[in-house]
C-alpha cells in the first residue's frame, strides 16, 4: 500500500516540515530541536529547523534547507545503529535554558 | 516490551530487511528518463574510456561480445524509492575493459548516447562493483530499460547506471552528471539514504 | 533549553465519534500526560502483534492540563496507521504517545499580538486548540480564523467553529457549501486570503497549517501580501 507511480516507480512520500522532527530528534537530543538552528553550508540561510523541509519514512528522514533546498543532514536508523550524515550542515545552534 | 494495538497491522506496507531504508519493494521494473530513448544500433555503437593522458580506448560491439562475460544476480535500488531484488543481467566487468589502464584520476563522468551524465568515482567502477550490461532476465536489453547496453552499478541507486551507456571519462574531480548537478547527492549510497545533495 | 522527553506513554482510547465522512474524534487517556500548550503535536506508536511497529505524528486538538488527550485523525487512502485510527480502533483499546511535543508552531495567552490562523482540511486541529486557549484564557487579543474545507460535512469541528464566541471565523468550501450558503464556492485565492484576514500592518502572527501545496502557496500569498516572513508560521503535514 505505497503511493507509487506505476509507469515511473516514483513512490510520493510527502514533504513535510521540520515540526515533525521534534518526537524523532528527542530520542538523540536532549532538547526540543525544532527551536534549534541551523546553518545551510551549501547557501548559508539559517533557519530554525521547525522551518525546514523534511523528507521521512520508516528509516529515518531527510533534512533540507528552506532556502536551496541542498540537504542539510540526514539521520538513517537501523537495528545496529543511528547514522547521522552532516555534510550540508555548517552548524547547529541549540538555544540556552 | 510495548503495548499492542489490537488489530494493527493488517495494512502495514511492503518492505523487507533486505531492503536499504526508505526503499518500497517492486515486482515491476518501472521506467523513468531524463530525455528520449534514444536509437541505438549495434552495428555503430562504440564504448570509449578515455584514461588521464588523453589516451582513448574503444570497443565496438563485436570486440565487447568477445570479451569475458559474466551473469550478474543482484538488486536494484532507485532513488524514487522503488527497489526490485533478484535482478538477472549479463555483461562485460568494468575491471575487464580498465584492465592495463592506468590513470591519476580517481574520478570518472559517464556519458551516455543521448547526452545523459553521472559521475562516480573511479574506485566503483571497479573490483567487481560494475558491468557494461547488455542482457536483462535473460533476454536483450530494451532500449527503454538502456539497451543495447547500460553501466550496471548496483550498489549505488540507479541513476547511476547510465543507460545507452557510450564512454567514461576519467577526471580529476568529482564533478557532477546531470541528476547531481539537479540536487542528487554526489556519491548515491542507498545504504545512508543518500538521496539529494 | 527546552527539553524534550522521548518516552513513549501508555493511553487507552477513551473514546471515538464520526467527524466528516473520512475523519474521526479520538480521546485518548494517558495517565502519564501533564498537559499541552495549543499548537503541539504528539508521536502516536502501534504496535502489532508480530513486533512491528508505525509512528505517525498529530496535532492535539485540546489544550492545558489533564491526563486526557483530543485528536481528529482524517483517513488517507491507502494510508498504514489512518485507517486503523478511523476505522478500526475501539474504545479500550491500547497504544503509545510520546510528547507534547512542538514549541515552535503555538500560541501562548501571553502574547499581545493579534493572531491570524488558516487551516486546510485537518490542518485546523491544531488552530482549533489555538481558539480553546484563546476562549479559555478569557484574552482579548484579536483572533482571527480561516477555514479552508471541501464542503461543510467535510470540516472539522464545524459546529464548535460556527459558534465561535470571541473569534472571527470565516469559512472557505472548496466544493459545495451548506443549504443555504450565500458566499462564493471554490478554492482559496490570494484575494480571497486577503479579503478574509488581518491586515499586515495590525503585525498579527500567523499561523497557517495543511497539506503541503496548501500551505505552501498560502504562505507565499501572505508574504506577497505584506506580512513579514518572521511572523508567518507553517505547520505542514503528508500523511498515511
Amino acid at each position: 500500500m505505497v503511493d507509487m507511480d506505476p509507469h515511473t516507480g516514483v513512490v510520493n512520500v510527502g514533504r513535510i516540515d521540520g515540526n515533525a522532527l521534534a518526537g524523532p530528534l528527542s530520542e538523540i537530543f536532549r532538547s526540543d530541536m525544532t527551536l534549534a538552528s541551523g546553518e545551510c553550508r551549501s547557501c548559508g540561510h539559517l533557519m530554525l529547523l521547525a522551518d525546514t523541509v523534511v523528507e521521512m519514512d520508516d528509516a529515518g528522514f531527510i533534512v533540507m534547507c528552506s532556502s536551496c533546498k541542498h540537504v542539510l543532514f540526514t539521520v538513517v536508523k537501523s537495528e545496529k545503529r543511528t547514522w547521522i550524515d552532516v555534510q550540508g550542515l555548517a552548524g547547529l545552534g541549540i538555544p540556552s535554558a | 516490551m510495548a503495548v499492542i494495538s489490537r488489530g494493527f497491522g493488517a495494512r502495514r506496507r511492503e518492505s523487507s530487511p533486505e531492503l536499504p531504508p526508505g526503499q518500497f519493494l517492486t515486482t515491476d521494473f518501472p521506467v523513468l528518463s531524463a530525455g528520449p530513448t534514444p536509437n541505438v544500433d549495434t552495428s555503430t555503437w562504440e564504448f570509449t574510456i578515455r584514461a588521464f593522458d588523453g589516451e582513448t580506448h574503444t570497443w565496438t560491439w563485436g570486440q565487447l561480445m568477445a570479451l569475458p562475460i559474466e551473469t550478474v544476480d543482484t538488486d536494484i535500488h532507485c532513488v524514487t524509492r522503488w527497489s526490485k531484488l533478484g535482478t538477472s543481467w549479463r555483461g562485460v566487468s568494468l575491471d575487464t575493459l580498465f584492465a592495463g589502464i592506468e590513470s591519476e584520476y580517481q574520478y570518472a563522468m559517464v556519458h551516455s548516447y543521448g547526452g545523459y551524465t553521472t559521475n562516480l568515482p573511479l574506485a566503483d567502477l571497479l573490483g567487481g562493483k560494475a558491468w557494461i550490461a547488455f542482457e536483462f532476465d535473460g533476454k536483450p536489453l530494451h532500449p527503454e530499460h538502456g539497451g543495447p547496453a547500460r553501466l550496471l552499478v548496483p550498489h549505488l541507486y540507479f541513476w547511476k547506471s547510465a543507460k545507452w551507456v557510450q564512454g567514461i571519462v576519467l577526471q580529476a574531480n568529482d564533478n557532477p552528471g546531470f541528476w547531481e548537478q539537479n540536487g542528487y547527492h554526489l556519491y548515491g549510497d542507498p545504504w545512508k539514504e543518500q538521496r539529494y545533495w | 533549553m527546552v527539553t524534550a522527553d522521548p518516552v513513549w506513554h501508555e493511553g487507552t482510547v477513551l473514546s471515538t465519534t464520526y467527524a466528516t465522512p473520512g475523519g474521526r474524534v479520538l480521546t485518548l487517556h494517558v495517565p502519564e500526560w501533564g498537559g499541552n500548550i495549543a499548537g503541539q503535536h504528539l508521536d502516536l506508536r502501534l504496535t502489532a502483534e508480530d513486533g512491528y511497529q508505525a509512528v505517525r505524528s498529530y496535532s492535539i486538538a485540546s489544550v492545558g492540563e489533564g491526563d486526557t488527550i483530543e485528536l481528529a485523525v482524517d483517513q488517507i487512502p491507502d494510508g498504514e496507521v489512518s485507517p486503523y485510527l478511523t476505522l478500526d480502533v475501539m474504545t479500550g483499546d491500547q497504544l503509545e504517545v510520546r510528547g507534547p511535543l512542538g514549541g515552535w508552531f503555538v500560541w501562548h495567552e501571553t502574547d499581545p499580538s493579534p493572531v491570524q490562523l488558516i487551516g486546510g482540511g485537518s490542518g485546523v486541529v491544531p488552530l482549533v486548540a489555538m481558539m480553546r486557549a484563546h476562549a479559555a484564557s478569557g484574552s482579548t487579543v484579536p483572533f482571527n480564523l480561516l477555514y479552508s474545507a471541501r464542503s461543510d460535512d467535510e470540516a472539522f469541528y464545524y459546529d464548535e467553529l460556527s459558534n465561535a464566541k470571541g473569534a472571527d471565523v470565516t469559512f472557505r468550501f472548496t466544493r459545495r457549501g451548506p443549504r443555504g450558503w450565500q458566499h462564493p464556492v471554490g478554492r482559496l485565492t490570494k484575494e480571497v486570503v486577503q479579503q478574509a484576514t488581518l491586515p499586515p500592518d495590525s503585525t498579527p502572527m500567523v499561523f497557517v497549517c495543511g497539506p503541503n501545496g496548501f500551505v505552501e502557496a498560502v504562505a507565499t500569498w501572505l508574504v506577497e501580501l505584506g506580512h513579514d516572513p518572521a511572523r508567518v508560521k507553517t505547520e505542514r503535514f503528508g500523511g498515511n
